[in-house]
């Protein structure tokens, strides 16, 4: 199929940036998003231009680099996949397709499609862990029984891959569906009790601080999440935060 | 000079416990004076940053991607072995380590693995703590699952996701270190060498990914946890991003490089669709416990299938060749993971592939789908079922086991694998060589080191499947920290190492040099066509079954895409700013010079053993005809290379591996 291609081209932080029209030629319907963007780019790189850049990594939807904004939904029109996951089978021949990077206050554009997301990394940095050393002298693995749900429920929250879909897609740019999900993780175990109310004191008021919105309960963050974040994360973070908060 | 694997006296079972018990230690005030660097932060990388700096060392750490929580690492599906016993099958250290050597063909170091499988258990406790979700049944104890070449079940899960939920424990550790500033972590930053001071690593030279700078980081000891090389054949199961870049630098500068040929082609890979392809994506090994791997029996049936008048789900049985279970009556479809790749390899070459390219087997559910079904209406109370209410119930339980692949596997290719059968074909996945090191984990620099997937010692010719994970986290968390608090004993009082002495200057120079080489080229062809010609000649002439004459020519092809790379490359943009082309391109110029070691290695070894098999060396009767055929007379050593130069010069240093504990014997799988 041949495309019609709108793409965010930015040189650095501090160029204005624009879109920019390219067209691409023979493109299979089997061949991923990304593998489309990398037949782009050796075209530019081919007439001399600047290849498009854009973050990528494992190319299977796991490790939550990529991040585009596509047709103006976070990873593109298929649902519980990331963008390196989406195959041209979603388009059709014709097509003119929208690519923008994920926009956020707390995301800042570093080139074209490539966006700073380390925001996050402050956030985790700030409570996202057990205090444990790592010395391995700790007690068995099977000393302390977790209820099979708990730990289901644990693992859910703790496929988020951390790539920032949630943000993008929220016309507030939460990072609620992110953090709740960290916190959840936590909450649910009995590992992660003892320090529950500092954690989700401290992980909320990095991401207050990084320029993260709050929560509109529209539901955008859960749809286009590449892993299926239940919105439930984000309340059990709300009854933590305000347990927390009663505490003092 | 000889190799000398430092491995201690005494009996096997104790060498371990011994050794810890005498080195020398680091006291902790002098422990804040000490700067290690490590670059990698996937488990092993990872969990050596945060445990080193738990300990009090200053660590700094080095990642290419975003974030340390993006590395490769977290692509890994199956599990984590660990010798616990949960299940009381027999399970122990002992038995962990047997089987670690004999499916590692007997070619990796037996204290090494020793120490591996004393670990291990450890492991689990330490990840449980550090709140990793592992999968538990339902009195709440953790569960396991078995693994392909073992008889019991020793294998920790976390969905179909171990891999992603380790290296999240390994960075909340990581990122507890970083809140106290005991790490200092430089995200999209690139290793491009490593600089030496009186024979000593000292430091390294990095670039930063997004202004392009150049900068130099000192310290008394360097960590090179980096991963592997499988992105050598283009096309493989790593990451895009996965390099040997930092690996191949310490090797020029003095660290060796062992078996090399040594590479894991795993079988239940996603078939190629055609020459856009960028990657493979990888299924769980776990899909041959219950899937069925076969090919068309008549040639006339593969045809009419590739032209699409055939539906794979119209063959009986008779018409199949279920050829797995044909040849390996005993193992059928779970044989290790080379034994399967090389027979699907085996039938494709004669022509039964079922895809377009011809490079495609079936992997089949229907058998496990009946059989569960009829299981499932038994324990409901259904009688006589039909097969509509089979199948479904069926479906649901192969759906809860494998729900997850079969999305993905229907993501990417488009079809249901509940209804037609998968297309599955081997691909490259992990490399077993690696830097050389001694039971230190220290490679021949002094002071520099070599964690995980980047060195060679555990895994022999072949690894077994839910022991990467392992490897990683017991050299990070567990291994390391003692060894290198050893080596830096010696340096409590030489002080902050500076880097403005001639040896960083020559090695930036020698950094920048090359960058701007890059830019200024002006070539004609972009990197990924240096980097496809030298994958295709990899997995031609050094994939799955290799010979003296196709070694032969791949080194020679190989030299010559690497000279028309340095003539013709094309790397658009500038060296000060983000420039992807720029970092692939001094990637696939490494690469360039590794693949024809590679190929130098694969010809030095006329024997097959593990993942390493040579035509030339094959049993020639009996019931093993036609099999692997390994020669522990003349090649039960690690082949180590020093660098000289060109990759064709490397000359070979041998370490003799010595079986006190384990009797070599054939694997036999029939």
């Amino acid at each position: 199929m041949n495309l019609t291609l709108k793409i965010w081209r930015q040189k650095d932080a501090n160029d204005k940036g624009q879109m920019v029209d390219y067209n691409v030629t023979d493109i299979s319907e089997h061949m991923s998003f990304l593998e489309m963007m990398d037949v782009l780019n050796e075209q530019l790189i081919n007439t001399g231009d600047e290849p498009v850049a854009f973050d990528h990594d494992c190319r299977e939807g796991i490790c939550g680099m990529c991040s585009m904004y596509i047709n103006g939904e976070a990873h593109g029109p298929d649902r519980n996949v990331t963008t390196c996951q989406l195959h041209m089978r979603m388009f059709k021949d014709g097509d003119t397709i929208t690519i923008e990077p994920f926009r956020a206050t707390a995301f800042p554009v570093i080139k074209d499609l490539v966006v700073d997301r380390t925001s996050f990394e402050r956030i985790q940095q700030a409570g996202g862990f057990i205090s444990v050393n790592t010395s391995g002298n700790t007690q068995d693995g099977n000393a302390i029984p977790i209820p099979k749900k708990d730990a289901d429920d644990a693992m859910d929250a703790a496929t988020c891959i951390g790539c920032g879909a949630c943000v993008a897609s929220c016309k507030n740019s939460s990072a609620m569906l992110f953090v709740g999900a960290k916190v959840s993780q936590y909450a649910l175990l009995p590992q992660g009790r003892v320090e529950a109310t500092e954690r989700v004191q401290n992980m909320v008021a990095q991401m207050d601080l990084e320029g993260f919105g709050n929560c509109t309960n529209t539901g955008a963050c859960e749809i286009e999440c590449p892993k299926g974040i239940s919105l439930e994360n984000i309340a059990r973070m709300n009854t933590e935060f305000m347990k927390a908060s009663l505490k003092g | 000079m000889a190799l000398d694997s430092k491995t201690p006296k005494g009996p096997l079972k104790d060498k371990w416990t011994s050794y810890k018990n005498n080195i020398d230690l680091v006291n902790p005030a002098n422990k804040r004076n000490i700067d290690v660097i490590v670059v990698g932060t996937g488990l092993a990388g990872g969990s050596a940053a945060a445990t080193l700096a738990e300990l009090g060392y200053n660590v700094k750490a080095f990642a290419y991607q975003d974030s340390p929580r993006r590395a490769h690492s977290i692509a890994a599906q199956g599990g984590i072995n660990a010798a616990k016993n949960y299940q009381g099958d027999g399970d122990s250290s002992y038995r962990l380590f047997y089987d670690t050597v004999k499916g590692g063909d007997y070619r990796s170091r037996e204290a090494n693995v020793h120490r591996l499988a004393e670990v291990s258990a450890n492991i689990i406790d330490q990840c449980v703590a550090q709140g990793v979700p592992f999968a538990r049944d339902y009195g709440g104890m953790l569960d396991n699952r078995s693994f392909g070449g073992v008889l019991v079940s020793r294998t920790f899960y976390a969905k179909g996701q171990t891999g992603q939920q380790l290296l999240l424990g390994a960075y909340s550790a990581m990122n507890r270190q970083i809140a106290r500033g005991k790490i200092e972590m430089f995200n999209r930053h690139e290793m491009l060498d490593v600089v030496k001071v009186d024979g000593k690593a000292r430091g390294i030279i990095a670039r930063n990914l997004i202004t392009g700078e150049i900068e130099r980081h000192s310290a008394h000891a360097v960590v090179i946890a980096t991963g592997g090389y499988g992105n050598v054949y283009f096309l493989s199961t790593n990451a895009m991003g996965s390099n040997a870049t930092a690996a191949w630098k310490i090797h020029k500068k003095g660290a060796h490089f062992a078996n090399p040929c040594y590479t894991q082609i795993h079988p239940t890979c996603i078939p190629r669709s055609g020459d856009y392809q960028s990657k493979l994506t990888l299924m769980s090994e776990s899909l041959r416990n219950d899937g069925r791997i076969w090919v068309p029996k008549s040639m006339d049936d593969v045809m009419a299938i590739r032209e699409g008048r055939k539906s794979p789900t119209e063959l009986t049985e008779n018409e199949r060749d279920y050829y797995l279970e044909r040849r390996y009556p005993a193992f059928g479809n779970l044989v290790p993971r080379d034994v399967a790749s090389r027979a699907a390899k085996e039938r494709c070459d004669a022509g039964y592939g079922v895809n377009k390219t011809g490079e495609a087997v079936y992997l089949d559910f229907k058998s496990a789908i009946d059989r569960y079904g009829k299981e499932q209406a038994k324990l409901k109370g259904i009688n006589n079922p039909s097969e509509d209410k089979t199948y479904e119930l069926g479906q649901a339980i192969v759906e809860a086991k494998y729900g997850n692949l079969f999305q993905m596997y229907n993501k990417i290719v488009d079809e249901d694998p509940y209804k037609t059968p998968m297309m599955i074909y081997p691909a490259t996945h992990y490399t077993m060589g690696g830097v050389w090191v001694d039971y230190n984990l220290m490679t021949t620099v002094d002071g520099l080191y070599c964690i995980g997937e980047a060195n060679f010692s555990d895994h022999g010719a072949n690894r077994l499947g839910a022991s990467a994970l392992m490897q990683g986290l017991a050299d990070g968390y567990f291994v390391l920290p003692y060894t290198i608090g050893d080596y830096l004993s010696k340096d409590i009082r030489t002080g902050k190492i500076p880097t403005d002495t001639k040896e960083f200057d020559e090695a930036e120079k020698e950094v920048t040099e090359r960058i701007n080489f890059f830019v200024n080229n002006n070539g004609s062809k972009s990197v990924d066509y240096f980097h496809k010609k030298l994958g295709k000649i990899m997995w031609e002439k050094v994939g799955m079954a290799r010979n003296e004459k196709g070694l032969k020519e791949a080194m020679a092809e190989i030299k010559a895409v690497r000279e028309d790379f340095w003539k013709e490359v094309k790397v658009p943009g500038t060296a000060d700013e983000m420039n992807p082309e720029l970092e692939k391109a001094g990637r696939v110029a490494d690469f360039l010079e590794l693949g024809e070691l590679f190929a130098k290695d694969a010809l030095n070894r006329n024997e097959s053993c593990g993942g390493h098999f040579r035509e030339e060396s094959v049993e020639l009767d009996g019931l093993q005809k036609g099999e692997a055929k390994r020669d522990d007379v003349n090649y039960a050593y690690v082949a180590a290379w020093e660098y000289k130069g060109e990759p064709a010069d490397a000359v070979l240093h041998k370490e003799q591996l010595e079986f006190n504990d384990i009797e070599l014997k054939q694997r036999s799988y029939k």
